[in-house]
């Protein structure tokens, strides 16, 4: 489903190199975990995924279902069913909650050549899952992430991915700022969200989220390339020994 | 008008000065209200404000207002639809008051009535040798309405005050005295159909206890000349809540004057200038602090497209006896284009010692992160940055903290980004 092929990437403003060479491949149905220490590239990687225009592409490419995603704005990608749940949500203030989220599910729907949800069912569908989440409704209400602790930013954010239902989901450091509780909401609304053509790319500095969301592959990103590969049993490895080793190993 | 040394007229000046004296004989009142309209004329023959003229340097009156037109007496204007369902609508059309509505409890009056009797006499006396607006207006002023709200009778109903031209010159007036304790919400629309040039002037008395809401929707197309006045005074313990909304004219000015007389008063301004075009639009604000404990918060929000111009100037005045005096004031600006400019001007002179007074301005482009998280939805650009837009301005609307009210003027953005965006 998601091909990355010797990318390079770097700071527009700046021009520093901050992906240099990675390979990745996440198939349908996977949950792949990237770790990494601080610095090596994870949130870069989440966000050129996305396509924020703060980052470049000087070399290779990525795939996404088999095509190029690279000329794609932010929004398209979207559309084709790329999701990424950030590590620090954007406060924005004036943009109301339930607003927000009807524009994006219709925009969404939209490019695809569907109709635009009923209100009604609009509703319904931001009832059911914000029940799900023991989200409180009144929240929505709000405007968008406006206020809300870091716990109930990461909620919205599952929400959201919950209700575009996207084919590929990167979730930048979803554990950050979460207590044991939240952390379980989070990641049952993760699990739930496990399916056959589904993949999803969860990007953490700690094993913690990965015992809550087990995850099929671990990569680990060290500036900028994936050095190692394995299964969850890495993870673990990781947790124990620290990155020192594997780092070592590589070089 | 005193820094002027011009020795000849401009084409606009002799328009003016020409419409005075071709209408004369039809302008109602006595020979009071006759003596003001001279005393007035003069003001204008001795020049419009420049730049040289402090209260006027970023809208220079004389360069800008290029050509006035004349009169036209064949064009017929319509009432507007409300703004809000069921409120009573008190219309002036092109220059003369329409039909008197039932407004139970209310005293109502054509302002043209009032200036026959000589009654309005006192009020057309220009404030100070800067009032270009309150001059020009009182010159040529041929009707509008004069409202009495009785002591604690608040209607049931939002008040709608419309000036609509339908083309040529339109001079209206609206007088209102709202009495203690009333609550009321009193929305005026300045509105037309074709090039014209307009001046209104309000003055309005706030009695002491009485908590007001009053909007200013000025939508007139972008060939017109709108020059606005509000003027209010303020009695103890009262509330006034100005809202002001620009969203279309070609040359725009819109004063607002606030004296708080009593204590314990306290005045909003919340502007919203949505700016396009070749046009420019200027709010000038000056108030009064003039007794102990009253307070003001000004929040002012321009969102410039275009090769628009734009101007706030908010001039707060705290008087010596005006001890504990709590002023804020906000202007923020939203510059969507290259060519487009906004120039704020705010100025705190204050001559009380025990006081909390403080001003902020910004200007600023879309904000990129807010731009790359919407999009990172499936929101394409355009309805990405339009949501943001209106995001910026929305919140001004939003504390007006009547839903009803704050939906009709969300309606009334929508429909600008629609036809601007």
């Amino acid at each position: 489903m998601l091909e990355i092929k010797n990318l390079h990437a770097r700071i527009a403003e700046d021009g520093t190199e901050i992906i240099r060479g990675l390979n990745l491949t996440v198939n349908a149905g996977e949950v792949a975990a990237i770790m990494g220490p601080n610095g090596s590239g994870k949130s870069t990687l989440s966000y050129i995924l996305a396509g924020r225009e703060d980052y470049e592409v000087t070399e290779g490419d990525i795939l996404f279902n088999g095509e190029s995603i690279l000329e794609m704005d932010p929004a398209e990608r979207a559309s084709s069913g790329i999701f990424l749940a950030f590590q620090y949500p954007m406060e924005i203030p004036g943009v109301a909650t339930m607003e927000f989220l009807k524009v994006a599910m219709n925009a969404q729907r939209k490019a695809r050549g569907e109709e635009p949800l009923t209100v009604p069912e609009f509703l319904k569908r931001v009832k059911d899952v914000s029940a799900t989440l023991q989200m409180d409704m009144n929240m929505l209400k709000r405007p968008l992430n406006v206020g809300f602790s870091g716990g109930e930013k990461k909620r919205a954010e599952i929400l959201q991915m919950k209700l575009l239902q996207p084919k590929l989901c990167v979730m930048d450091e979803t554990d950050s700022g979460l207590d044991i509780d939240a952390l379980k909401i989070v990641a049952d609304g993760v699990n739930a969200l496990r399916s056959p053509d589904r993949a999803i790319v969860v990007i953490t500095h700690y094993q913690r989220l990965l015992e809550h969301i087990v995850p099929d592959t671990v990569h680990v990103l060290y500036r900028g390339q994936i050095i190692k590969s394995g299964d969850k049993d890495l993870a673990a490895d990781l947790e124990t020994n620290g990155y020192a080793g594997v780092i070592g190993e590589a070089a | 008008m005193d820094v002027r040394t011009q020795t000849q007229n401009t084409p606009a000046e002799l328009a003016l000065i020409g419409a005075f004296d071709e209408r004369l004989s039809e302008l109602p009142g006595d020979g009071n209200v006759m003596l003001k309209r001279d005393a007035a004329i003069e003001a204008i023959k001795a020049g419009l404000p420049t730049r040289r003229v402090e209260a006027w340097h970023y809208t220079d009156l004389r360069r800008l207002l290029a050509k006035v037109p004349a009169y036209d007496d064949n064009v017929r204007a319509e009432p507007l639809k409300p703004l809000l369902e069921g409120a009573s609508v008190l219309a002036v059309l092109n220059g003369v008051a329409g039909k008197t509505p039932a407004l139970e409890g209310v005293s109502l009056q054509p302002i043209a009535e009032k200036l026959i009797d000589g009654s309005y006499a006192p009020a057309l006396e220009p404030q100070g040798n800067d009032d270009a607006i309150g001059a020009l207006n009182a010159a040529l002023v041929s009707d509008g309405w004069f409202l009495d709200i009785p002591d604690g009778v608040s209607p049931d109903r939002p008040i709608e005050l419309q000036n609509v031209q339908a083309g040529g010159q339109v001079h209206t007036r609206f007088a209102v005295k709202i009495g203690t304790g009333v609550t009321a919400t009193i929305i005026e629309r300045q509105a037309g159909s074709a090039e014209a040039l307009v001046s209104s002037v309000d003055n309005v008395v706030v009695g002491d206890g009485a908590d007001v809401t009053w909007v200013i929707l000025q939508e007139q197309p972008e060939t017109v000349t709108h020059l606005g006045q509000f003027n209010a005074w303020l009695g103890k313990n009262a509330r006034l809540t100005l809202f002001v909304m620009n969203a279309g004219g070609k040359l725009v000015r819109q004063e607002v004057r606030v004296v708080t007389k009593g204590q314990g008063a306290h005045f909003d301004l919340r502007g919203v200038n949505l700016l396009a075009g070749d046009t420019h639009t200027d709010v000038t604000m000056v108030l009064d602090h003039a007794v102990p404990h009253t307070g003001s918060r000004e929040l002012v929000r321009n969102v410039v497209t275009g090769k628009a111009a734009g101007v706030f100037q908010g001039r707060i005045n705290v008087h010596q006896p005006a001890q504990k005096t709590d002023a804020k004031m906000a202007c923020n600006t939203l510059l969507l284009s290259d060519e487009g400019e906004f120039s704020t001007k705010p100025e705190l002179e204050i001559f009380a010692d025990d006081v909390v007074c403080g001003h902020g301005a910004t200007v600023t482009e879309i904000d990129h992160d807010h731009l790359f998280y919407l999009m990172a939805r499936g929101i394409d650009e355009k309805t990405a940055r339009g949501l943001l837009v209106k995001a910026f301005v929305a919140e001004v609307i939003e504390g007006l903290e009547q839903e009803p009210l704050i939906e009709a003027l969300e309606e009334k953005l929508d429909h600008w980004f629609a036809t601007h965006g």
